[in-house]
């Protein structure tokens, strides 16, 4: 695709500044309507025509739906909080640092300055042949460029895939889900609040969508529980490029661990699937072992079972083991610096 | 818009008046004769009173001053500042939030002024490269850090570095020189400069903290 240098196509662009405002709008719009929140994921879109909404609402004036606070169990986080806000505040990075971790390695200073927490764990698949415009079942064809023997595959898929093999790109999204987030959804029925984990769909339910969002819902709250506050937490982003880069993987974690055992654990994988994955099996499989290396060995072993590598994205698969292997028995090689 | 293309178009003068003199000359008029058209609409304009009812012309705060212009909805802070107010310091590189070159403060926050709209900007500050010096001519420390090490190659992407830099440096003003570079890790160079880069803001770091002390 050809990067287009000129104004974006015409659109009305609403700005409410409440959130029953934005839905009435988003509701009446269907399909036509789109949101924006900081619109690091949008602008691509729209610049490349390939997105083409009659109608923008522009989220930047509800203050409602911004800001951080403190709760009698946990926290809450407005979904148009940008990510240095969540990087910098200090309740997140005392009690639940994973997050804080995890927002602080995503894209750029600038892009975390603008982009929110409810646009990382929204935003839409990278897979360059979507994105590129190509009409695949992810647009609503009937073909996968990316899974075939000469699609450029190296970050796609390599569990669950169904027909499409793109994967979630967010780096929020599975520290939420290790932190048993709850986000809270507001359609047209009123309020709903779902699991982080169930934020989250894949192909086999719809194929178009990375959430369950549909026309005129909105993500307005991310609630963390006090759960996992202080327990022992793990990120860790590999990318191609240190600055800017989506992850070919990430693993999250918070775990508890009492004379020696590992008494609890909550671990996600994203850029694995088309939804960030809970690692279940293993959560259960480690729970009273020693959390050292040959616990996280056999836990890396469990988590890439069924694990079907394309033609350029095998590596994925021991890179998903240790991955999991280092978030539960520590990370024992020297560490890098540059 | 027209105007801009119209000044595109325009042959340059053989004697005097530089390119950019002369099209930063045409813009200006451009704005001029396109607002004036809407001045007679004031009075149907300031009946609108809740945000975003349809009206296009807009006074932002730039640099300190209040600029009237006539802006799209779908037009980015970047193309305003370059095309409609004549601010060409601030540079498009990608247009796709991936270089850094458009880099202006809003409120003090660096941001990609070609990943935002100029209709979410009308109550907030936005600063540029042009309003950094002094209005005496002083230039701001951090661009006399980049004179003094003569910073960068071809400084395309200069403004947005530097402007990138002040932001950083007024919340860190006393970075390693790791420090810094993560925190301009959202701006690149082309001609891969970085080594000079960092030394020139490395510069204006200490001279930020001198004129802080002074």
């Amino acid at each position: 695709m050809a990067v287009i240098r000129d104004v974006m196509p015409d659109f009305k662009l609403v700005q409410p500044n409440s959130i029953t405002g934005a839905q009435k709008v988003l509701e009446q719009q269907g399909e036509n309507g789109w949101v924006l929140a900081g619109g690091m994921d949008s602008f691509d879109w729209l610049k490349d025509r390939i997105k083409k909404p009659k109608v923008v609402v522009d989220l930047s004036g509800i203050e409602e739906l911004k800001g951080v606070r403190t709760t009698a169990d946990g926290i809450e986080i407005g979904a148009m909080t940008t990510l240095t806000e969540v990087v910098q505040h200090p309740a997140i990075r005392e009690k639940y640092k994973l997050l804080a971790d995890s927002a602080e390695l995503v894209a750029s200073p600038q892009i975390r300055n603008q982009g929110t927490l409810g646009g990382n764990v929204s935003q839409d698949a990278r897979c360059w042949y979507y994105r590129g415009g190509w009409p695949c079942y992810r647009a609503g064809g009937n073909i996968c460029y990316a899974d075939t023997p000469e699609g450029r595959n190296r970050e796609h898929a390599i569990l669950n895939a169904d027909r499409c093999v793109a994967v979630n790109p967010s780096d929020s999204a599975p520290a939420l889900i290790a932190l048993d987030a709850k986000f809270v959804i507001r359609t047209s029925k009123g309020e709903r609040v779902v699991d982080a984990e169930d934020y989250f769909i894949g192909p086999e339910i719809d194929i178009t969508r990375l959430h369950i969002l549909k026309p005129g819902d909105l993500l307005t709250t991310i609630r963390i529980p006090s759960t996992w506050a202080g327990a022992q937490f793990y990120f860790e982003k590999v990318r191609d490029r240190n600055v800017w880069d989506f992850p070919l993987l990430n693993v999250a974690s918070a775990m508890v661990v009492s004379s020696g055992s590992i008494e609890r654990l909550r671990i996600a994988v994203n850029g694995a699937a088309a939804r960030p994955l809970r690692l279940k099996v293993v959560e259960d499989a480690v729970r009273g072992k020693p959390p050292n290396a040959s616990t996280g060995e056999m836990a890396g072993k469990l988590a890439v079972q069924g694990a079907v590598p394309l033609q350029f994205n095998a590596y994925k698969i021991p890179l998903m083991r240790n991955l999991v292997k280092r978030a539960i028995g520590g990370v024992q090689e020297a560490t890098w610096t540059s | 818009m027209t105007e801009n293309d119209d000044a595109k178009m325009i042959e340059p003068p053989q004697s005097g008046l530089t390119r950019r003199d002369l099209i930063k000359g045409v813009i200006l008029g451009g704005v001029a004769i396109s607002s004036s058209s809407y001045l007679f609409r004031a009075s149907t304009l300031a009946a609108q009173t809740s945000r975003g009812t349809g009206d296009r012309l807009l006074t932002i705060n730039v640099n300190g001053q209040q600029r009237r212009a006539d802006v799209m909805k779908q037009e980015t802070l970047a193309w305003t500042l370059r095309h409609k107010l004549g601010l060409t310091g601030t540079k498009l590189g990608c247009d796709r939030a991936e270089c850094g070159s458009c880099t202006v403060l809003i409120d003090g926050v660096p941001h990609y002024s070609c990943s935002v709209l100029t209709h979410t900007v009308r109550d907030k500050k936005v600063l540029t490269i042009e309003g950094l010096a002094s209005p005496d001519g002083a230039l701001h420390p951090v661009q006399q850090g980049v004179i003094d090490e003569q910073g960068f190659q071809c400084a395309f992407c200069m403004p947005g570095f530097i402007m990138a830099a002040v932001a950083f440096l007024k919340a860190n003003p006393d970075p390693t020189r790791m420090e810094l570079a993560q925190g301009l890790s959202g701006n690149l160079c082309r001609c891969q400069d970085y080594d000079k880069i960092l030394t020139a803001m490395m510069r204006g770091a200490e001279n930020m903290r001198s004129a802080s002390r002074a």
